[in-house]
């Protein structure tokens, strides 16, 4: 099952290779992960989604980023009501219909040339996987995800 | 005041109460190296750098201080890991510093260059790159608190050369605090109280104690605890001598090689009061099977370690002495335990330890000896193999810190670099290597900085020309078929003399104690005697890997 952990890291050289390698070392999954610097620059605050067969597995998981010297804090979005957002780029063939499509997500079309449409949409995990599926349909040249982002609302 | 990175250095270990450097000079800190000839710091040269890993682990199992190593960049800082890696398994403080190539080249594929913050990433409690020489005193200071404190572990210093030339303006950190590092060393008051209750309603308690009883130095707390509500009380390798073994709730060492009474008595409890311990594969055998009618109360400063392997119902995250004295307070009603003890020393009557009695030279018999000897009262160090268990079954420990193995990575060639490290360290005490005849080639060089240093440190290898205990597998698990185990060894007399040290060759029974009574007399050198032992002698009882931890090969059945 998926769980989105959000953790607050120090901003120092080296911390996503301790956070990356503690996954692999134990051989916990991540399915996806976003960093970036925070309004202190000292700071960075890491979306991670991980894969965890049990809850077991979650609260290790949990434990053992918690024991790294840099991470200052983690938080669980388990049974927490947070807000969550994955930005996606799709590069698709071009067809008229993918036009009535996107008028009901929250996306544009932000690129049309003669062959293909590449598409933006920003949204939460439902929005996402229903878009995916009305696009199902269409040949997708490329595509591009951020990884989820998360806050505690 | 402006000092140069390496004054820094020298300056900080002074201050951090540093007495004793084990390392290996190269190309990337010799400005170290050249402040350390002045400097008022002993620095044992060791004859390879993990050596010098391994002696400062030694050092700090036998003294409770933080070891310190110091190596090159490179092959030298690489040939430390397997140090630190042993370190890191068994929780040990420790601080290795490593020399690297220039800031400016760092990345470059330079002479001598590897990445070390990398490579130990996964080894190491904590470790650091110094890219600025304003930075040092504070890095070193942060290492040796995050390497003494909470679960204590080895932390790795990487200083370009460049670093320890450039000078800055040297102040002294005080008081250190990490905003994202704060260890829990008192147990949360409302779990200790539901741990009081389990435990005056046990009828069939146990304390299985492990290396955190001897780290948090709380074996007087847990001898309070174990008399005051007579529950028996077990150890791990790594706790041995945390609980005196000749105390008659003493139940010795449980799992894979643990006594028969010891895993009988886990099995059966009704409670559980783990303290310090991990529940290690080698402790719990097949986890599924474990202790089935238990409450587990595990008291433990690393959360980590809780519900990670055996589910846990009463956990309890701090220091093992804090929360035993307050646990002891907490406890009102003493549970009876009477019935329980019963059956104990009837397991006790029936399955001692025990070997066959031969005219040969049994392993077993000599440790006895060197048990009798001593009076209990030396630190023996050990390699990892049959003779390590057995000189874990066989020693009765009754003090913390006079057992130094390798119990988490179980490093062969540990045994003769520790042993050095533990000399140093406690000048006084009689220090023990039981080695096998493998491993003790695995650090022979260190031979030699004993020698230099005149340490009289008594080697004694149960030479039964095998790697035995890979050999015992084979028997009983691959028909025999001794693939590799068999072992041509060089004349260890001949050896031992070739470095300065004493060597001597026992083949008869009847000699075993004047040879022990000999080495022990030899206070200026290091001895080393050949016991040529009964080949194909096996470490029992044994519980074959993946077995409940009660389903215990005997031997003698």
């Amino acid at each position: 099952m998926k769980h989105t952990i959000s953790v607050l890291v120090e901003n120092k050289f080296g911390v996503l290779a301790r956070v990356a390698g503690l996954f692999s070392a134990r051989g916990y999954n991540i399915s996806s992960l976003a960093v970036s610097e925070t309004q202190d620059e000292a700071v960075s605050y890491m979306t991670i989604v991980v894969n965890a067969e049990d809850e077991k597995v979650l609260e290790q998981i949990k434990k053992q980023l918690n024991k790294l010297i840099d991470v200052i804090s983690v938080t669980d979005f388990t049974r927490k009501d947070y807000i969550a957002r994955e930005l996606i780029l799709i590069k698709i063939e071009a067809k008229d219909k993918i036009k009535d499509i996107v008028i009901k997500y929250p996306a544009k079309i932000i690129e049309a040339k003669k062959d293909y449409f590449v598409i933006e949409i920003m949204g939460d995990e439902n929005q996402i996987k229903n878009f995916m599926n009305d696009i199902g349909d269409f040949k997708v040249i490329e595509l591009v995800k951020t990884g989820k982002i998360a806050m505690e609302s | 005041m402006k000092l140069s990175g390496a004054q820094i250095f020298i300056e900080c270990l002074k201050r951090e109460g540093v007495e004793i450097i084990f390392g290996y000079p190269g190309g990337q800190v010799l400005p170290i190296f050249d402040k350390l000839y002045d400097a008022k710091l002993k620095f044992i040269l060791t004859r390879h750098e993990q050596g010098a890993a391994h002696a400062a682990d030694g050092y700090a199992r036998a003294t409770g201080k933080v070891g310190v190593c110091l190596a090159t960049s490179g092959p030298g800082a690489t040939n430390l890991i397997t140090g630190i890696a042993t370190a890191y398994m068994d929780s040990i403080p420790m601080v290795a510093f490593t020399g690297q190539v220039k800031t400016n080249l760092i990345g470059n594929d330079a002479f001598q260059e590897a990445d070390l913050t990398g490579i130990t990433r996964p080894i190491t409690k904590h470790n650091f790159l110094v890219k600025r020489t304003e930075d040092l005193a504070q890095v070193i200071r942060e290492a040796f608190y995050i390497a003494s404190t909470g679960r204590p572990g080895p932390v790795l210093v990487d200083i370009p050369s460049d670093v320890q030339i450039k000078e800055a303006e040297f102040i002294w950190p005080e008081k250190i605090t990490i905003r994202s590092y704060n260890p829990n060393y008192f147990g949360h008051p409302g779990q200790i109280k539901k741990a009081a209750k389990l435990i005056e309603k046990a009828k069939k308690p146990i304390i299985y104690a492990g290396g955190g009883i001897i780290i948090s130095q709380a074996e007087k707390e847990l001898k309070i605890l174990a008399e005051k509500i007579q529950s028996p009380v077990t150890t791990t390798l790594m706790g041995l001598g945390g609980f005196d073994e000749t105390h008659p709730l003493s139940l010795k060492m449980l799992g894979m090689h643990g006594t028969a009474y010891a895993n009988h008595a886990i099995m059966e409890a009704d409670c559980i009061i783990a303290i310090g311990a991990r529940f290690d594969d080698r402790v719990t055998g097949r986890t599924d099977t474990f202790a089935p009618y238990a409450k587990i109360i595990h008291i433990d400063i690393d959360p980590t370690s809780i519900s990670k392997n055996i589910r846990v119902d009463i956990p309890v995250v701090g220091d093992a002495k804090n929360v035993l004295r307050e646990l002891v307070e907490f406890i009102t009603k003493k549970p009876d335990t009477r019935e329980w003890l019963k059956t104990i020393s009837e397991w006790k009557a029936r399955h001692p330890l025990k070997y066959r009695k031969t005219d040969g030279i049994k392993p077993q018999f000599i440790i006895e000896e060197i048990n009798r000897q001593t009076h209990g009262d030396a630190i023996i160090c050990t390699e990892v193999g049959q003779h390590q268990m057995w000189a874990a079954q066989w020693y009765k420990y009754t003090k913390p810190r006079t057992f130094i193995s390798s119990g988490g990575l179980g490093t062969m060639g540990y045994g003769m670099p520790a042993a050095i490290g533990a000399q140093l360290g406690c000048p006084k005490k009689t220090v023990f290597n039981i080695a096998g005849d493998g491993s003790i080639q695995m650090n022979i060089q260190e031979m030699m900085t004993a020698v230099v240093n005149k340490l009289p440190i008594k080697i004694a290898i149960l030479n039964n020309c095998y790697l035995g205990m890979v050999r015992q597998w084979q028997e009983l698990f691959y028909k025999k078929r001794y693939s590799q185990t068999p072992l041509c060894n060089p004349d260890f007399v001949k050896l031992a003399q070739s470095f300065g040290a004493i060597g001597m060759k026992i083949t008869r029974k009847s000699d075993v104690k004047q040879a022990i009574k000999k080495a022990l007399s030899i206070k200026d050198k290091p001895v080393m005697i050949d016991f040529r032992v009964e080949r194909e002698e096996n470490v029992y009882p044994m519980v074959p890997a993946g077995e409940p931890i009660n389903k215990m090969i005997s031997g003698l059945a």
